[in-house]
């Protein structure tokens, strides 16, 4: 294993400070694992949205947090959910009394732990909504799984649920809002290389060089089925396929799109990949009214990326261009 | 069972975690994300800290503390799932001692908290295939007379058998599910941390 630590048991304690140092508009909670806006919370009266996950994914959640996007967000330690103690920390310290929504991936211990917070949080008189995001294709939802899971799109609905709760909307709205967003997202991801996690010491898999995993989540676990690695046209082929089968998109449909980087793949490549999303996409007509490229989600230090197609109505693509000033997404201030 | 007993139970499972704690990591990196091993020595070795000095007067209270401390340590599916089911065979433990009736009643409120909380079923491929058929060991033991260490003892057997018949299992919840028929040919990770669980009860009773 090589990675620029000091030790695996302090890797979390220790990017927590540096967030801290770098980030004086955030406030980091070192003892409770939260990171808030230092400017107080949010507007008077205004809901609170708060995040969290697994570390090993950043930005996500701590680099989502400033005006427009996320009041605060709970750290676990690698690839583990937030226990939850930090959730109810953070609700604490950020309702205004409007209540809180809670945005929680898709996977058994996020939702568990949430669940368990929401239980907590209730006991304290804080109301609480949860929005849970289910967006990756390369699961099926059914009752043999435990769900799709929450990737890519947890970035959509935190930029626009927190530009409309920054908007003064009532719990209610901001939540149903979120589930608008998440289901109207897809997204599909495949690795070149397995991740290290720093206490595992060692890659999650084995990939031989000319080998890809296809359909994997953010957690360095091997994907859906394995398969020679391919052409990036190829690749992105497979990922839309997907993708549109799921959510079909018709000429004139509007969409925001994001290629994402999954830790250790260049810009230069993301960019090869989005041109061929561009290229089919606008072959079928469909508009990429907005995009994002780069890395938002990431799986450690896996290579790879995926690829995730929201179909944006009018108010969410007005809800993605309000106002955004947070570490990992800043536009219009 | 009485408290200081339920005190060694806990501790003994935090030493069987740190014995194993690699090869459930290991485990886990098969079908998982590579951690259960690390999660779990975070938990138990913050059970053992909260348990060492606390004064209790009935058998649960150590349990339900241990199970308040992995909830509040693990994350992951596993802090909620064993926090539960510490929690639930604890709070079903409400005097000084317990019989092994008792202590079979209270095995099976663990188990339900859990399948409530998880939602899974025998077969699934998770805890609960290890879980399930130790309590019905265990109370068949003691159905038949069988005294707390025969029913322990018939218990770490079941759990270890039903790890075992995991192998062969597609997982249906967890993050192994997502594998789909790539889960099937390896070992579930948390029905051997559940099988560790039991064993430490059986080694702990024997003593």
């Amino acid at each position: 294993m090589k990675k620029l630590i000091n030790s695996p048991e302090t890797v979390l304690d220790e990017a927590l400070a540096g967030i801290a140092a770098a980030h004086p508009e955030l406030r980091v909670d070192a003892k409770n694992k939260v990171i808030t806006r230092a400017d107080g919370t949010i507007r008077a009266g205004g809901v609170a949205l708060i995040s969290g996950g697994g570390s090993g994914h950043e930005p996500l959640h701590g680099g989502f947090v400033g005006p427009g996007m996320l009041t605060a967000a709970c750290p676990g330690e690698v690839f583990t959910s937030p226990v939850p103690d930090q959730m109810l920390a953070a609700a604490q310290a950020v309702d205004s009394g409007a209540g809180v929504l809670f945005i929680v991936k898709n996977y058994t211990g996020d939702v568990l732990n949430f669940q368990m917070a929401a239980e907590l949080a209730a006991e304290e008189g804080i109301m609480v909504k949860t929005v849970v995001v289910d967006d990756d294709v390369a699961v099926q939802d059914s009752t043999w799984t435990a769900g799709r899971r929450g990737t890519g799109a947890t970035v959509f609905v935190e930029k626009i649920v927190g530009a409309l709760a920054e908007q003064g909307a009532d719990l209610a709205a901001v939540a149903e809002m979120g589930r608008r967003v998440n289901a109207c997202s897809r997204s599909f991801a495949v690795a070149l290389t397995a991740c290290t996690a720093p206490a595992a010491g060692k890659p999650g898999f084995d990939l031989p060089e000319d080998e890809m995993e296809v359909g994997v989540g953010i957690h360095g676990e091997p994907g859906r089925r394995r398969d020679k690695l391919r052409p990036a046209r190829e690749i992105v082929a497979t990922a839309l396929e997907a993708i549109l089968a799921d959510q079909p998109l018709a000429a004139g449909d509007e969409t925001i799109v994001m290629v994402n980087g999954l830790g250790a793949t260049p810009l230069l490549e993301l960019y090869v990949v989005f041109n061929e999303v561009a290229t089919a996409l606008t072959g079928q007509n469909v508009v990429i009214a907005r995009s994002l490229v780069g890395n938002y989600v990431t799986s450690l230090d896996m290579a790879g990326v995926s690829i995730t197609v929201c179909k944006a109505d009018a108010d969410m693509l007005a809800l993605w261009d309000a106002p955004v000033n947070t570490p990992a997404l800043r536009w219009g201030t | 069972m009485d408290i200081d007993l339920a005190r060694s139970w806990v501790q003994a499972i935090a030493a069987a975690v740190d014995q194993h704690k690699d090869y459930l990591t290991q485990l886990d990196s098969a079908i998982g994300d590579a951690d259960h091993g690390i999660n779990m020595h975070r938990g138990f070795s913050a059970v053992t800290t909260a348990v060492a000095n606390m004064e209790a007067d009935i058998v649960g209270a150590v349990l339900v503390k241990a199970g308040t401390t992995l909830i509040s340590s693990v994350g992951g599916a596993s802090g909620p799932l064993y926090g539960s089911a510490f929690r639930a065979i604890g709070k079903a433990l409400d005097a000084p001692t317990a019989d092994p009736q008792q202590f079979a009643a209270a095995l099976a409120a663990g188990l339900q908290s859990v399948q409530k909380l998880g939602a899974a079923a025998p077969g699934d491929k998770t805890m609960i295939d290890a879980y399930a058929p130790a309590v019905a060991a265990f109370q068949l033991q003691v159905d038949s007379g069988g005294d707390f260490a025969a029913a322990a003892g018939a218990a770490a057997d079941a759990a270890k058998e039903g790890m075992r018949a995991t192998t062969p299992l597609q997982a249906r919840k967890g993050r192994s599910s997502y594998l789909g028929a790539r889960s099937v040919g390896h070992q579930d990770p948390g029905a051997t941390s559940t099988a560790l669980i039991f064993r430490a009860l059986a080694e702990t009773v024997a003593r």
